[in-house]
């Protein structure tokens, strides 16, 4: 556990240093928007990895909560059927904001929960997926809300208390960068915490073999709720994260390829390892910029689909178990050789 | 309700493509149990078979019909002998993300082939819309009609009164059994798959003077082509056609009475709802779902 510790306080050093060590915006951009994506897919990866439910309308929550926290500080009115007065919203500072979108995605997750654990295997599938479908209908097409395909503009940076220097604006490229790895951490350390509790370890007995989870009294709907809570949650602040690093989004957040980018993220990495997403990410976040140039986009996803398929098929655990596996074997082989060399040490 | 009669027309004509879509997604995903998600990239790949040789090309667009399904049944072939040959069915999860990747592969490849702008087919036969009374369709949509039909005719016998469909019956009741009497299960796989292939690729060489070619429409035709299959029932080909057109006429009276936006999310909804109410298909008996 300790060297697990120490290499994770490593990394979180490493990453953190990266502004100071190499200040190329366009590099912190890159790394910024590949780490959103990290957020959202170790959110795919509680639900994907530890209950072994793979959701295909996790762009839903991202989205949602992209659009909640977007319309929240950018003030909004809206008239439902009944009223005959606007409900007029003024705009709200921004971490207000940033908060209700993560508890609106996660009441989306709720919603999801109720309906789709009805269901399991390509069931399951296909209802979030119709969800997500349903949602990003409505984004396109309720314009005095969403101002559909016309993009809601204008959105707010995230703002911070510095001492001597007030309110500052979180727009620059280094504090963009340092904000999503904050919350990268947070989002990782709250998994790594539920993972490793008593609902972690319901949710991996559940994955395992549902049937025997629930004859041993394991209220498996219940868990797996309160994963789809959790999971859309924090898919809900990348989505926030997007949203107020970009500062323009548009019904193109709910595209079913951003879900797809997030499942490629957390398969190759390894699902149901605290890891995977990560290194999954970083591989599939900074690889268009390897390949950028060198051949067009479509070739680019052409090689991630070949990627994935040859990850699925050569090493089905994904990079981090393969990894792991073949440096504890690695280690396992030299401590062998040690204590055979002591047993011929102590018999000569 | 004015219009309902070509609201109807327009919805029969709609559901034979759909119940194309769907018959070959129940030979995968609804006996197989392969959760296909490159079905709509076969469709997508049918419309652009169509494109190079009619437009393209300037072949006869009978004769790409023809090309589209042979292209389909071979390319269903060899992603199945590549693919899904070896591999458990079993693990449902693992075959699905090897399928969305084919669909990664092949939508990019078309994007990469021919470029993101919509392409058009020209119609063989007159624009002049057929008339009667208050009725119309365009010939072309009556062509649509008449050949899926007659396919899904074709299908149905294919499957249910000859010994091929028997063998194809027997394997996805019972693998072993089938192998004990002497069914050649893997050829009965590949042929399985090759099969529902042809029929999305046939499907979108059909459709493509109808609506435009683009890279990106098979996303959808793969999420319409799963919703059938459910509201047909795993497995269940007669009720996979009718879920075709209990698909496409929730789609066009509700675009027609309700919202022309939400025409697709109404679709939506609606497998929402089955999944939840009658997770084991509009059409079948209940049985226990998994």
């Amino acid at each position: 556990m300790n060297k697990k510790h120490g290499l994770f306080l490593l990394s979180v050093i490493a990453l953190a240093a990266l502004p100071v060590v190499w200040p190329d915006p366009y590099i912190l951009s890159i790394v910024a928007s590949a780490g959103i994506l990290i957020i959202a897919a170790i959110s795919l990866n509680l639900l994907l990895g530890f209950t072994g439910q793979l959701s295909l309308g996790h762009v839903a929550f991202f989205g949602l909560g992209a659009y909640a926290t977007s319309l929240m500080s950018l003030g909004f009115d809206v008239t439902l059927w009944t009223m005959s007065e606007p409900l007029v919203v003024s705009p709200k500072p921004v971490w207000l904001s940033f908060i209700c979108g993560i508890l609106f995605a996660a009441l989306a997750g709720w919603l999801l929960g109720k309906l789709a654990f009805r269901v399991r295997g390509s069931y399951f599938v296909i209802v979030t997926i119709s969800f997500a479908q349903v949602i990003r209908m409505v984004a396109l097409n309720w314009v005095d809300l969403t101002e559909g395909p016309m993009a809601l503009n204008g959105i707010p940076p995230l703002t911070m208390w510095l001492p001597g220097q007030g309110v500052i604006d979180l727009a620059t490229k280094a504090s963009t960068y340092w904000l999503v790895l904050t919350v990268g951490v947070v989002s990782y350390l709250l998994v790594a915490a539920l993972v490793h509790s008593r609902i972690g370890r319901a949710m991996i007995a559940l994955r395992e073999n549902e049937t025997l989870a629930r004859s041993v009294g394991i209220r498996v709907t219940h868990y797996l709720g309160i994963a789809t809570i959790i999971s859309a949650g924090i898919a809900g602040a990348a989505g926030g994260l997007y949203a107020h690093t970009v500062r323009i989004i548009d019904p193109d957040v709910f595209i079913f390829m951003f879900t797809i980018t997030m499942v490629i993220m957390v398969i190759v990495g390894g699902k149901g390892t605290l890891a995977g997403p990560v290194v999954g990410g970083l591989l599939f976040g900074l690889l268009p910029e390897l390949l950028r140039g060198v051949v067009p986009p479509a070739v680019q996803w052409m090689i991630y689909g070949v990627l994935m398929i040859a990850v699925l098929v050569f090493m089905p655990k994904g990079v981090v178990p393969s990894v792991a596996g073949v440096l504890r074997r690695f280690t396992r082989t030299n401590a062998a050789r040690d204590g055979q060399a002591v047993i011929r040490r102590r018999a000569a | 309700m004015d219009q309902f009669l070509q609201h109807a027309l327009n919805a029969l004509v709609l559901g034979s493509t759909y119940a194309l879509l769907g018959i070959g997604l129940t030979l995968i995903f609804g006996i197989m149990r392969v959760v296909n998600f490159a079905h709509g990239e076969l469709y997508a790949m049918g419309s652009y078979v169509s494109y190079a040789f009619v437009s393209l090309l300037g072949m006869n667009f009978f004769g790409s019909l023809f090309v589209a399904a042979v292209v389909g049944f071979l390319l269903g072939s060899i992603i199945e002998y590549f693919l899904l040959r070896r591999r458990d069915l079993k693990a449902m999860d693992e075959v699905m993300l090897i399928m969305i990747g084919v669909m990664i592969i092949m939508q990019n490849a078309e994007l990469w082939l021919w470029g993101g702008v919509a392409k058009s087919v020209p119609s063989p036969f007159s624009q002049e819309p057929l008339v009667w009374g208050e009725v119309s369709v365009a010939p072309i949509r009556l062509f649509v009609l008449v050949t899926a039909v007659a396919l899904l005719i074709v299908f149905y016998i294919l499957i249910e009164r000859t010994r091929l469909g028997l063998a194809m019956r027997a394997t996805f009741q019972d693998k072993d059994a089938a192998k004990i009497v002497g069914v050649n299960v893997s050829h009965v796989y590949t042929l399985t798959f090759a099969l529902g292939s042809c029929l999305a690729a046939v499907a979108g060489a059909l459709l493509a003077p109808v609506f435009l070619v683009t890279p990106t429409m098979g996303d959808l035709a793969s999420l319409k082509a799963f919703a059938i299959v459910i509201l047909g029932g795993m497995g269940n080909l007669k009720g996979a056609a009718l879920g075709g057109f209990v698909l496409a006429m929730v789609e066009e009276f509700g675009a027609g009475y309700i919202s022309t936006a939400y025409r697709d999310a109404l679709g939506f909804l609606v497998i929402i709802a089955v999944m939840i109410f009658r997770p084991q298909g509009l059409f079948t008996i209940k049985e226990r779902v998994g």
